[in-house]
């Protein structure tokens, strides 16, 4: 009994070691390696201990501070859009992609899905161009259906640049919610929904009723997967607008304010432990939003053996 | 007597064979990497520079590697830091090279005999604040100004204008008219609206050296009227740009002027190779507007790009053997044909053939020269106030912050960290 019980721990320790090795090497130790980068300061060639200072004066330094809260609100607000536009958008194209009578399904799920296939260098740079005052196609667009005075150069006015980011944003990623509520729905046994049908639903009611309580832990799953990919976001406010979150950093996210702090940007030089500290930073805000999701969201939302 | 002789050939003719045979061996160029963040100049360097100096100096081959300009200074401090950084070294000018040289990342380059062949005042942007060690010579200067489009301005009927009301009258004549943009510049990049507005005017109005080094010393502010002139000057012209010019880049303006949709580009000489390539029409150039007609005129004639040594490099006496060619005769004239508008900034006089250079440099002569306000000493603490400038100048621009607000927030910030008296 002893030594099978003895068997049975090197057989799962040896299954489990490869990936705990991998995790290790490439999430842990740079994870603790940042960590570490945040309590010193380069001098010269040197690193010198600084205890907490890097914390305190991105927290307390006027000139770092109200970056990081502009960046912080941003981020919300970038999180926000998506959350109200992204994914309703992607549980109505996933409803009606389920309709089994619809034709032309595959064309359909594709095309919808390819802007997320698509290099979020090219789609920075493909509404650029059509956005753009002089060479896009939306001034004229918008003049031939005599409504050019609608036309603004949105990239570029600081009220309208955040919220035309995130809806180019919510245009490339709205596969991937589609996708996984689509999946959770074709799971959905086709004995609950005769079963529902002949107790009168209709339609309306059996997707309110019936589908969505059941897809509920899909939603969640991808709410809060929107909310790692929102503050982690980076290269799409990158390749439009540049490291400086123009126009006067109204499109600064953590990203691009971590990335130029910590490489510097034009004649501003790099500061890697600030850097490394905003990361750091991006980093727990993302643990207590996953925490939330896990301890307190998760635990209520029922979960129904199909 | 015959037989040693034959022996002595059969030796020599070995010798020659040794010789022969390891002469090659020995001239195995040794290959030099060049940091830079001009890639606009990739073409001519591979095409024509290199070459050249590769004929002369066949031990050497040197490869130029640009990276992205808003990225330069950032990735060559990461090379340097991790031992990758090429042999050869763009410079920036004044603060930055100077912090990689204090850190001992470029080597001095004091002792090169070239040294001699470039005025001191240009030396300074690549010396220690007391001038005891230079660690990059002097390679591009660039001058600022407008240039604008010939055929536009003789279809209109105007002239080129010499004061601020010409230059006014201009530009409400294209804007009536309605067939061209009056100006060429957008704010998405700010870096643009700061370096090709505010530095470009700017010297007119606090008089060149005067103004910059009196906001070194202290005795000046921005909030003094000849730093808020210019700014109240850009205020007005948002409205001859091009519609939606918010979100507007460098790029597109640098193609709204060559594609001959624009009438004037308010710029810079470094413009001329690409606008030689890319626009069909005939150009000119003039140069900042005065008060009135006959004032005197200031020119930004910046130190803008210099050339050192990766002190760490395996190779020093061939990186030497380079800096000491660039700063003659022949690189000189190689660079004045294939970059006009990237000024040789030795003692050597190169001819220009291109009309365009020709008429930035005769500006040297009856002008006085500056170089842009936030390079020297100014660029060294944070907020960086190159940025703030830059951002400044696009709010003002685009109608979002007043000129004097503008000013005194760039006073508060630069008292923030810089005491003139403590230099």
């Amino acid at each position: 009994m002893h030594s099978q019980a003895r068997r049975k721990f090197w057989i799962i320790a040896s299954l489990l070691a490869p990936a705990l090795a991998i995790y290790t090497v490439f999430m842990i130790y740079p994870l603790v390696g940042t960590l570490q980068t945040t309590f010193y300061q380069t001098d010269g060639k040197l690193q010198v201990f600084a205890g907490l200072d890097n914390y305190r004066k991105l927290f307390f330094e006027p000139l770092f501070s109200h970056q990081l809260l502009n960046a912080l609100g941003n981020n919300f607000y970038f999180f926000f859009i998506h959350m109200l536009v992204q994914n309703p958008i992607g549980i109505a194209l996933a409803a009606v992609l389920s309709v089994p009578t619809l034709r032309f399904k595959g064309l359909f799920r594709s095309i919808f899905f390819l802007p997320t296939m698509l290099s979020v260098v090219v789609v920075g740079f493909i509404w650029q161009l059509i956005l753009s005052p002089l060479w896009g196609v939306s001034s004229g667009l918008l003049g031939a259906l005599h409504l050019g005075f609608l036309f603004k150069p949105w990239l570029g006015l600081e009220g309208t640049a955040l919220t035309t980011l995130s809806l180019m944003s919510v245009w490339q990623n709205i596969g991937i919610p589609m996708m996984l509520i689509y999946a959770a729905l074709l799971s959905i046994p086709d004995e609950i929904l005769d079963a529902a049908r002949i107790d009168g639903a209709n339609g309306w009611e059996l997707f309110w009723g019936t589908k969505l309580p059941l897809i509920m832990p899909t939603i969640a799953l991808t709410a809060i997967l929107t909310f790692i990919g929102n503050f982690n976001a980076f290269d799409l406010v990158f390749a439009t607008q540049g490291a400086l979150g123009l126009p006067n950093f109204s499109t600064d996210i953590l990203g691009t304010f971590m990335f130029r702090t910590f490489f510097g940007n034009n004649l501003q030089q790099g500061d890697l432990n600030l850097g490394a500290t905003i990361a750091m930073v991006m980093f727990f805000i993302i643990l207590v939003g996953v925490s939330i999701y896990l301890f307190v969201v998760q635990r209520r939302i029922t979960s129904y053996q199909l | 007597m015959t037989f040693s002789v034959t022996r002595l050939t059969a030796l020599a003719g070995t010798a020659l064979v040794l010789v022969g045979v390891s002469a090659p061996a020995f001239a195995e160029p040794v290959t030099l990497t060049m940091e830079t963040w001009r890639s606009e100049d990739a073409k001519a360097w591979n095409e024509v520079i290199i070459p050249a100096f590769e004929k002369t100096h066949p031990n050497i081959h040197i490869e130029y590697t640009p990276t992205e300009p808003t990225q330069y200074d950032a990735t060559l401090l990461v090379k340097f830091q991790g031992g990758t950084a090429g042999d050869i070294i763009g410079c920036r000018a004044f603060d930055n090279p100077l912090n990689l040289y204090n850190q001992g990342y470029l080597g001095s380059v004091k002792d090169l005999g070239a040294v001699a062949n470039f005025p001191a005042a240009k030396l300074v942007a690549w010396q220690t604040d007391d001038g005891s060690d230079t660690f990059c010579l002097p390679m591009v200067g660039t001058m600022h100004g407008f240039i604008y489009n010939k055929d536009a301005f003789t279809e209109l009927g105007l002239s080129e204008p010499k004061t601020w009301e010409e230059f006014h009258t201009v530009l409400d004549k294209i804007k009536t008219d309605g067939r061209y943009t009056a100006l060429a510049l957008g704010t998405k990049d700010t870096w643009a609206g700061g370096t090709m507005g505010y530095l470009n005017i700017g010297p007119q109005f606090w008089h060149g050296e005067e103004g910059r080094l009196g906001i070194i010393n202290g005795t000046a502010k921005f909030t003094d009227p000849q730093f808020v002139a210019p700014f109240a000057e850009l205020a007005r012209w948002g409205q001859y740009m091009a519609p939606g010019f918010e979100a507007q880049g460098y790029s597109d303006s640098q193609q709204l002027f060559t594609l001959g949709r624009a009438a004037i580009y308010p710029s810079g000489s470094w413009e001329i190779p690409g606008f030689r390539a890319d626009g069909d029409f005939e150009m000119g150039a003039f140069k900042v507007p005065v008060e009135k007609d006959g004032d005197k005129c200031y020119v930004t004639d910046h130190t803008d790009l210099g050339i050192g040594m990766n002190a760490a490099t395996k190779h020093p006496a061939e990186v030497k053997e380079f800096l000491e060619w660039t700063g003659g005769d022949e690189f000189a004239q190689l660079l004045a044909d294939a970059l006009p508008g990237l000024f040789p900034l030795s003692n050597s006089k190169p001819t220009f053939s291109d009309a365009l250079a020709t008429t930035f440099i005769s500006w040297r002569s009856e002008c006085e020269g500056t170089i842009r306000l936030p390079y020297q000493i100014l660029g060294r603490g944070q907020p960086n106030l190159d940025a703030e400038i830059s951002q400044d100048v696009a709010n003002i621009i685009g109608g979002t912050q007043t000129p004097e607000d503008a000013a005194a927030q760039i006073q508060k910030d630069l008292d923030s960290w810089y005491k003139p008296a403590a230099k």
